[in-house]
């Protein structure tokens, strides 16, 4: 963790993070009833769209969180595709392998300094999308917009989701991370394995949303991508009668399943890197 | 005298083809400086590499302090100390905080206060808090050096210590190994080219050649053997070889790298030398017995 | 003859009932409720809200939800009586019979004007509180709204205790590109078929109203 934070690449990774979610929120406040407009507009039809309530701190949050589906990731995979390659790269790594530390020793506490950035990103991440939303647009009823239905969350209920929405968005980036980490143990240079995860991320983004019955029947239920939008299962509540369920989920198995595929793909990753890693003769 | 490192038959081959090490074997005793002498790619740097568990060897095995290697890993290690070619540090720190990881990496916890003791026996003192890519190659050198002792291990394996060091560095580093080896009773394993600098201090020596052993034993009994080379210098090299081609020595004679002749022959058979040449009418300006490791190393290892 | 003046008699009958009914709405001009509101359609859930509703004359609604999201039917003008039964003069009085199930007299109203939005309305008439207890209203743009009412201590006034409001919906969907939804692996419902009129349903259940105590313009804007 210490030489995660003493290199200036590290703050980049904040700064870029800053800058979007400050750029999504200028936005929100200048232009964001638009915007909520066009999320309304297949309710159109029917109801007169309270733009003026919709937009909110807890509906910003809402939109940044899904703005940082794909960029999120590719910081993460910065420094964790960098953990081992980088300090073969630089020639440190033969150095730390010839202390008495084990390869599996060393490989844990450096993914699990990968995963601590992460989270401490990750927290970042909340503070500025959901705390600083809130203290600029106010809280109100979170509007849900789905693919074919809206729920209207009350604003008593939605705080908590919002925790739980984050520790899931921290198990699926971990995933991202383990995978950056795997590939790491396979290069001897930090670009290889950020550009293999990146591409791996957006192969399978693409897989994910294509909505052919082909990959939805076969590939696409494996797939980590698939699972990382489980956060926004906390979202989606039971109702009856049209009247949410306050405290409800609507599929909490399913959400449940998808954390726990992520947590395999974790699994999975770390081991092919320690049994590679293990087997690796260090030559750099 | 304990051995300290035993090799048996190791092989290490990368890929289908490229054999870097082929069936070597040899022993460090405790308390020596024990040379590793090989021309590039002679496979000096797999062999340590395998010491230190970088490199997984394909066959053989490998004893340190008596105990297994791969098995004892972590102990033998605890005890060893290395520098493996040019000793890449964190660039983006300062001396005082590599010096700082690698003795948490060791398993101590060293106060600032015994690192910049060990950071004064260097030279690095007064640059312990400037970030390392600012450094010269010498002081990186030396400031490798300093990471490998920082756990006092009794087990030191330098690949090319002198690297990028001035000549006074060069010394500096010539006392230190000898300081370490007679005074502190540690055993050193130095690969180096500057045949000059081991010719100094090398007890022993292991020289190898395409993942061979070439040869193995104490450095005075390599360079002082029954048989010897002899350089001729004359002013009439033809006349010279001529005469030596009806002689005895017709089979040992060779060239010398300055273009002079060398005849490998007996010690006691020198002046025998001289008066065959004199008598025959060639002018001898001087016999110059060369016993020195580099002309040692050329010869043994020539192709 | 006697049959035309029987005839002739019970119509007037039907127009002096909706009259009667009009001179209990008239003396509202104004008044703000508190209430809740349910809703109750296909592709919404929403929490039950807390309301305010303001009406004032002749055709002036508003329901606002100040802790919260509401959704208002477009059009929901017509969920006010006082726009329906307003000008008597500019509908056609149908007396429709009684309905044999609840036994409320049943009025048809018919614009007289062509070009109006609303097309017909049906209005089940409690002769007995001279109160309308339900409405049927087609209009052009808008659909079918039907309204059931229930009325309490404020049916002096005309003003129900509880409205449940029915009208159509368009079948919804969220643009492409605006957000990535999470796949929850279940079979997906058959997607409603836009074409096709689906109705939803809203209920108001009001705790109290203040009438004739004056509502400022600006609410309504």
């Amino acid at each position: 963790m210490y030489k995660i934070f003493k290199r200036p690449r590290t703050f980049i990774a904040f700064g870029v993070i800053t800058a979007i979610i400050l750029l999504v929120q200028v936005a929100m406040k200048f232009g964001g009833e638009e915007y909520v407009g066009l999320v309304m507009s297949g309710l159109s039809g029917t109801f007169d769209a309270p733009a003026g309530q919709v937009l909110n701190g807890y509906f910003v949050c809402f939109i940044i969180l899904n703005l940082l589906l794909i960029h999120v990731p590719i910081l993460v995979a910065l420094i964790a595709g960098d953990m081992i390659s980088g300090e073969a790269n630089m020639g440190t790594l033969r150095l730390l392998l010839t202390k008495p530390v084990s390869r599996v020793q060393l490989l844990l506490v450096k993914f699990f300094a990968a995963a601590s950035y992460t989270l401490i990103l990750l927290i970042w991440v909340a503070i500025l999308s959901l705390l600083v939303s809130i203290w600029l647009f106010g809280t109100n009823e979170l509007f849900v917009a789905r693919g074919l239905e809206v729920n209207i969350l009350s604003s008593s209920d939605i705080l908590w989701r919002y925790i739980a929405a984050f520790g899931f968005a921290a198990v699926a980036l971990i995933t991202v991370a383990s995978l950056a980490f795997m590939f790491s143990t396979f290069s001897d240079n930090s670009i290889g394995p950020i550009v293999a995860c990146v591409s791996v991320i957006i192969v399978f983004t693409i897989l994910t949303q294509l909505q052919i019955p082909f990959y939805d029947e076969t590939v696409k239920p494996w797939l980590f991508t698939t699972h990382m939008l489980g956060w926004k299962g906390f979202f989606y509540v039971k109702g009856e009668q049209g009247v949410t369920i306050d405290g409800s989920i609507e599929n909490s198995s399913a959400i449940l399943k998808s954390g726990l595929i992520l947590l395999c793909n974790t699994f999975v990753f770390l081991a092919v890197a320690i049994w590679h890693f293990n087997r690796k003769n260090i030559l750099s | 005298m304990s051995v300290i490192i035993r090799a048996r038959d190791i092989t290490k081959t990368f890929g289908r083809e490229i054999k870097a090490v082929d069936g070597l074997s040899f022993t460090v005793e405790e308390g020596q400086v024990y040379g590793f002498l090989g021309q590039n790619g002679a496979g000096k740097s797999t062999t340590i590499r395998m010491l230190l568990t970088l490199i997984t060897p394909g066959s053989g095995d490998i004893e340190i302090f008596g105990m297994n290697l791969p098995r004892n890993r972590k102990t033998i290690l605890r005890r060893t100390g290395a520098i493996i070619e040019r000793p890449d540090l964190y660039k983006y720190l300062t001396a005082l905080e590599n010096l700082r990881i690698f003795a948490k990496m060791s398993g101590l916890n060293l106060t600032d206060k015994v690192l910049m003791e060990h950071l004064a026996k260097i030279g690095l003192a007064d640059r312990a808090h400037s970030k390392v890519k600012t450094y010269s190659q010498g002081m990186k050198q030396r400031l490798g050096i300093a990471a490998a002792l920082v756990h006092n291990p009794d087990l030191i394996i330098l690949d090319e210590p002198t690297n990028g060091l001035d000549p006074q560095g060069i010394a500096d580093v010539r006392k230190l190994i000898l300081h370490l080896s007679k005074d502190l009773k540690k055993t050193l394993l130095v690969s180096s080219h500057l045949l000059g600098e081991m010719e100094m201090i090398a007890d022993s020596m292991l020289i190898i050649d395409k993942g061979k052993k070439i040869v193995e034993g104490p450095t005075a009994e390599l360079l002082n053997p029954e048989k010897i080379l002899v350089e001729i210098v004359t002013d009439n090299k033809e006349k010279a070889i001529a005469v030596l081609r009806t002689t005895k020595w017709s089979g040992s004679l060779s060239d010398a790298t300055n273009g002079n002749i060398m005849v490998e022959l007996h010690k006691a058979n020198i002046p025998d030398l001289n008066s065959e040449l004199v008598s025959n009418g060639v002018r001898i300006f001087s016999l110059r017995p060369k016993h020195s490791l580099e002309d040692y190393f050329l010869s043994v290892t020539k192709h | 003859m006697t049959g035309i003046v029987t005839i002739a008699a019970y119509a007037q009958k039907a127009e002096n009932l909706i009259l009667r009914i009009k001179e209990k709405l008239d003396k509202v001009k104004d008044y703000e409720a508190r209430g809740t509101m349910k809703m109750n359609v296909d592709f919404i859930k929403a929490p039950v809200a807390n309301v305010k509703v303001y009406f004032k004359k002749p055709d002036k609604l508003k329901i606002i939800n100040e802790g919260g999201i509401s959704l208002v039917p477009k059009g929901s003008i017509n969920i006010n009586i006082n726009n329906i039964i307003g000008d008597i003069s500019a509908s056609d009085v149908i007396d429709g019979g009684r309905d044999s199930k609840t036994g409320f007299r049943i009025i048809k109203l018919v614009p007289k004007d062509d070009n109006a939005n609303v097309v017909l309305s049906i209005l089940h008439i409690d002769e007995q509180q001279v109160v309308v207890r339900k409405m049927k209203t087609t209009t052009k743009e808008n659909g079918t709204y039907e309204m059931d009412l229930v009325y309490g201590r404020y049916a002096d006034y005309g003003l129900a205790d509880k409205v449940v409001f029915s009208f159509n919906t368009k079948g919804y969907k969220l643009p492409k590109g605006v957000a990535l939804d999470y796949d929850e692996g279940k079979v997906k419902p058959p997607e409603t078929d836009k074409e096709k009129d689906n109705m939803g349903v809203i209920e108001l259940n009001y705790s109290n109203y203040s009438i004739n105590k004056g509502v400022p313009d600006s609410i309504f804007k």
